[in-house]
């Protein structure tokens, strides 16, 4: 049963769809951007706190399937520490990675992000893992849409 | 009472006997789109190999033959929902267009700015928009009947909400997210009692039960041939004949005139007013195959063994742990949406899909009904009448192994 969803719903989803990681809201983050699929009426507000052009921290809140869940949890763990350019660089390589335009994918480079490189096979579903990535990338260009926590 | 002849029906329908990811397909996504019997596919390839040419055009042989299978297909609908005259019988690409064209031509000409027009709050997108579009132009106030936790309409609240301002109501006749019959009779009864036209949006429930518009009485029923077995890209306006006769066209054109002069042109008589351009001739030859063929199972028997599938279901549904289902109307169609507890409705179909399951997982074209019930989506599972307990089964098994694969 599910055998062909194997490559979709690798253990790790379902894990961090259980327990998300980073699942807050993030009363002093610099950043503060909605994320909204309404294909499917997945939402998810994305928390970045930034030191220059670092990003030091990141979370997220909303409800979404699990690969959307996951995909959002993986996001605010691996952004952590990275520069805009470096976040950005990861976001052209998951893009191309969950649409299927590059073959031969810079595994280290993506790390664990890679357990959703399944999606590709999914038309469906590929919204549901870059949405947290789109949101992210709204984030990080749109100036005016970040919060002031004052 | 004759057994329901649903191998029969199944055996005319040649995609169930597709094979997807493998499996037998289980079709329950019927309330999107039905599936088509042979009968109709033939229909089509009929029309294009034997008898296709522009229609009301030519004085050669393939014109009239054309013309006398696209005008014979008119009357069918006519018949079938019993309308007096096929002069009411309008062919459109679908309800929804049937119901822009209601909001341009009527809601132009008789909506005007302090106006209301009263929906319900659990239409279909293509019955709020419009609406919304003719108000933003006019000025008019688009007023909202409530729901209640079942997902039927509060009556005493709609009735409230019928003033002498309301210049149109306008209601699904069956909702495509909750399932839910609306007590038609009774609204129409409360807006004629004040003289206002009536408009049904029958989209989700003409597959389901036999409609007859004069027995209704209502002014206006749209609906689309692709969830009635017919091909997509053809549907129906029905309009009661003086109302359409006063109403002015929708787009202009080929067909829809008697006499154009670079001074002014003279409109055509009913109903190719409203039929601008070359009409989709094989399609509609298709929705009167669609309507032969249900004429032969009979829409009552239709609709009882329906009833039986969707109660066979809802039993089933309910022995799930965790499985709530939105839309628990007194009156309703073979519709089953459903929520699990923390599995998002995407992941369902996803999974429902590699069993060879196809269901709906999303938000229906119903962003305010989710809304009510606080979920961003649902599953459904819609049935039609070539669909099986057994099918039934395969989506129970279905979604009770999924729920113990996410844990």
């Amino acid at each position: 049963m599910f055998d062909d969803l194997r490559d979709l719903y690798q253990e790790v989803i379902f894990d961090h769809n259980r327990n998300p990681r980073n699942f807050y809201v993030m009363e002093d983050a610099d950043r503060k951007v909605e994320g909204f699929n309404p294909l499917c009426g997945d939402r998810l507000t994305l928390f970045v706190k930034m030191d220059g052009d670092k990003i030091i921290d990141a979370s997220f809140q909303g409800s979404g399937c699990a690969i959307s869940t996951a995909s959002v949890s993986l996001m605010t763990d691996i952004v952590k520490g990275l520069t805009e350019v470096e976040a950005n660089k990861l976001f052209i390589q998951f893009h191309e990675m969950t649409t299927g335009k590059e073959d031969d994918i810079d595994l280290e480079a993506i790390g664990k992000l890679a357990v959703l490189a399944g999606v590709r096979e999914y038309p469906a579903r590929v919204k549901c893992a870059t949405l947290a990535w789109h949101t992210l990338d709204a984030a990080l260009k749109n100036e005016q849409e970040a919060i002031s926590t004052e | 009472m004759r057994p329901f002849p649903v191998e029969k029906i199944r055996a005319d329908f040649p995609i169930l006997k597709e094979k997807i990811r493998n499996k037998p397909l289980v079709y329950l996504d019927n309330a999107a789109s039905c599936q088509k019997p042979q009968q109709v596919i033939d229909s089509i390839v009929h029309c294009y190999s034997h008898e296709y040419a522009n229609v009301h055009r030519g004085v050669h042989t393939l014109s009239i033959r054309a013309t006398d299978r696209y005008e014979g297909a008119r009357e069918k609908i006519q018949q079938f929902i019993n309308a007096q005259s096929t002069k009411e019988i309008i062919f459109t690409r679908g309800a929804t267009e049937a119901i822009n064209l209601v909001a341009q031509t009527f809601g132009k000409a008789n909506i005007k700015a302090g106006d209301e027009i009263l929906i319900t709050a659990m239409e279909h997108h293509s019955n709020i928009v419009p609406w919304q579009m003719l108000c933003e132009e006019t000025g008019a106030v688009l007023k909202v009947a409530p729901i209640n936790l079942q997902g039927e309409l509060i009556f005493d609240e709609f009735e409230k909400l019928i003033s002498d301002k309301t210049k149109l109501v306008s209601v699904v006749h069956m909702s495509n997210a909750l399932g839910t019959i609306n007590p038609v009779k009774d609204i129409i009864a409360a807006a004629k009692a004040k003289n206002i036209p009536v408009m049904l949006d029958g989209a989700q429930a003409i597959p389901h039960l036999a409609v007859d518009v004069q027995d209704l009485d209502c002014d206006f029923y749209v609906f689309s041939g692709h969830k009635l077995y017919a091909p997509s890209g053809i549907g129906v306006l029905y309009g009661k004949q003086a109302l359409l006769a006063a109403m002015p066209p929708y787009q202009g054109g080929g067909d829809m005139i008697r006499k154009v002069t670079f001074e002014e042109t003279e409109y055509n008589d009913l109903p190719y007013k409203f039929e601008a351009g070359t009409p989709n001739i094989a399609d509609a030859i298709g929705l009167g195959a669609a309507i032969d063929y249900l004429n032969e199972i009979g829409m009552d028997n239709i609709a009882a063994y329906e009833a039986e599938l969707l109660d066979y279901a809802t039993e089933k549904a309910l022995q799930i742990e965790g499985l709530r289902i939105i839309g628990i109307a007194a009156e309703k169609g073979a519709i089953l949406s459903f929520v699990l507890d923390k599995i998002h409705p995407h992941d369902i179909g996803t999974m429902l899909d590699s069993l060879g399951i196809a269901v709906r997982a999303g938000h229906h074209c119903a962003m305010p009904v989710m809304d009510f019930f606080e979920v961003p989506a649902t599953a459904r599972a819609s049935f039609a009448m070539y669909n099986t307990k057994e099918e039934i089964d395969v989506l129970v098994a279905g979604i009770e192994d999924l729920i113990k694969i996410f844990g």
